[in-house]
């Protein structure tokens, strides 16, 4: 039954998950997908990294999506990610002035991702994060982990979301610092090393 | 060994009967599948291991993921629904026309999120470089579109009926004809990507992404309904298909659930 009666609470549960498939090329992705952080910006940082399978093996067909905070800790409400030209219907892509916070990468043959964004600020009592959402073939639900940036060693101890974890599952969720304001984030999905994935209750 | 349908309707078989065990002993229903359900082979080395680690949302309202990305208007173009004026030719196949609603768990509407599908041709076939079915592409169909849903959180798409396809999880693997489907909620938790059926598709019972949903009910909900008054005249087929968004929002907080 797919008409929900919204006066009937019972009526409405979840529509389940699948997997987001092999084929989802011509839909998803989107040029500039990558360049988050405005032209020029001096708060850009790069996160780059793998997505790596049970085996070690990169993944060519996953994709990620970054989502964060502006550097003063305030969450985007701009709209125009995926802008798209009123004439021809491609996409126009950023404009590279708005800061949306929210962008879409998908792993090349190699299994490699990255992206430029702006470094987010902190919220509440957090330290300062990259929300990540993880897609691929085989993969029947989407997985969310975070990507704290180093550095300010005080925020990090006293994140509620890392306080939590063993020394070896808190280091799965903290980037590499590469230098430059580069920073490395590989994404394992299971085995050795695997990332600390979240689920929202 | 070539793997066989017959193994997988047993590995299917094998899956249901133990979920429907773990839920007469006292377990909750599974509305979502679990990531390690073997039968999708694609699943075997794509799924962690480790126990996801909870986030009590209700504790910080401040998160990240209580938010979501905006779309507006000009993320889209003007016939970005409509998959079958995207070229300069008509697509060929049955015309369908699919819309419904974008709900959260309360069955609020979710107003001016994006959605986004993708689907083989009429054929059966993606138009995608790596897609290696041998069936003929349609140059006057991409299989794409999006949309942002509407005050009351309506979304209309016109398209054409995918045709089902065969797929290398094991010999003689055929997927349903279906629609995947991309949504955003008000939050980012509430993240959605899933895939449309249409009614009594006779593959159903073969399909291990379908079957991955154990939970009869919550399988029936990804079937689209066919909708006589969806149907327009001397034009398209009418579906309707409602979507539930899972997973906490701000919303459902303020309201201390
Ligand atoms: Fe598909």
């Amino acid at each position: 039954m797919t008409k929900i009666d919204t006066s009937k609470p019972e009526s409405v549960l979840p529509t389940p998950s699948h997997t987001v498939g092999p084929f989802y090329g011509y839909a998803l992705p989107f040029r500039g997908g990558e360049e988050i952080a405005p032209v020029g910006h001096p708060d850009t940082v790069t996160v780059h990294g793998y997505v790596l399978d049970g085996e070690g093996e990169p993944l060519p067909d996953a994709f990620v999506e970054l989502w964060g905070a502006d550097p003063d800790g305030n969450v985007p409400t701009t709209d125009g990610s995926i802008r798209r030209d009123p004439a021809t219907g491609g996409y126009l892509g950023r404009n590279g002035v708005e800061f949306t916070g929210w962008g879409r990468v998908q792993t090349d043959a190699n299994g490699h991702w990255y992206a430029r964004t702006l470094r987010p600020g902190a919220r509440g009592r957090s330290a300062p994060y990259l929300s990540v959402c993880v897609f691929a073939r085989g993969l029947l639900v989407h997985l969310f982990t975070r990507i704290y940036l180093p550095g300010d060693e005080t925020a990090l101890a006293a994140d509620p979301l890392l306080a939590r974890l063993d020394r070896a599952r808190r280091d799965t969720l903290i980037a590499r610092d590469e230098g430059h304001g580069t920073y490395r984030f590989d994404i394992r999905l299971q085995g050795e090393g695997e990332t600390v994935f979240l689920e929202f209750t | 060994m070539t793997l066989t349908q017959h193994d997988i309707d047993q590995e299917i078989a094998a899956e249901h009967a133990a979920y429907e065990k773990r839920v007469a002993d006292g377990a909750p229903v599974e509305h979502h599948p679990r990531r390690d359900y073997a039968p999708y082979r694609s699943s075997l080395l794509r799924h962690p291991k480790q126990p996801l680690v909870a986030i009590d949302v209700s504790k910080d309202p401040e998160l990240v993921e209580l938010h979501s990305p905006a779309f507006g208007e000009r993320d889209l173009g003007a016939i970005d629904n409509d998959l079958t004026r995207q070229h300069t030719g008509e697509p060929v196949g049955e015309r369908i026309t699919v819309s419904g609603r974008l709900l959260d768990r309360a069955g609020k509407p979710v107003r001016g999120q994006l959605i986004e599908i993708w689907q083989a041709n009429s054929a059966g076939r993606y138009a995608h470089q790596r897609e290696q079915h041998d069936a003929p592409l349609d140059p006057n169909f991409t299989g794409v579109g999006r949309t942002i849903t509407d005050a009351e959180g309506r979304y209309h798409f016109t398209t054409i009926q995918p045709g089902p396809y065969p797929w290398r999880n094991h010999l003689n693997a055929w997927r349903p004809a279906h629609i995947h489907f991309s949504m955003f909620g008000t939050a980012f938790t509430q993240r959605l990507v899933t895939q449309m059926y249409f009614p009594a598709d006779p593959l159903f019972p073969y399909d291990p992404i379908i079957q991955s949903v154990t939970d009869d009910a919550a399988r029936q909900r990804l079937v689209a309904t066919y909708d006589h008054d969806l149907s327009v005249p001397e034009f398209s087929m009418g579906y309707h298909w409602d979507i539930v968004l899972d997973g906490p929002n701000a919303t459902w907080l303020e309201e201390g659930r």
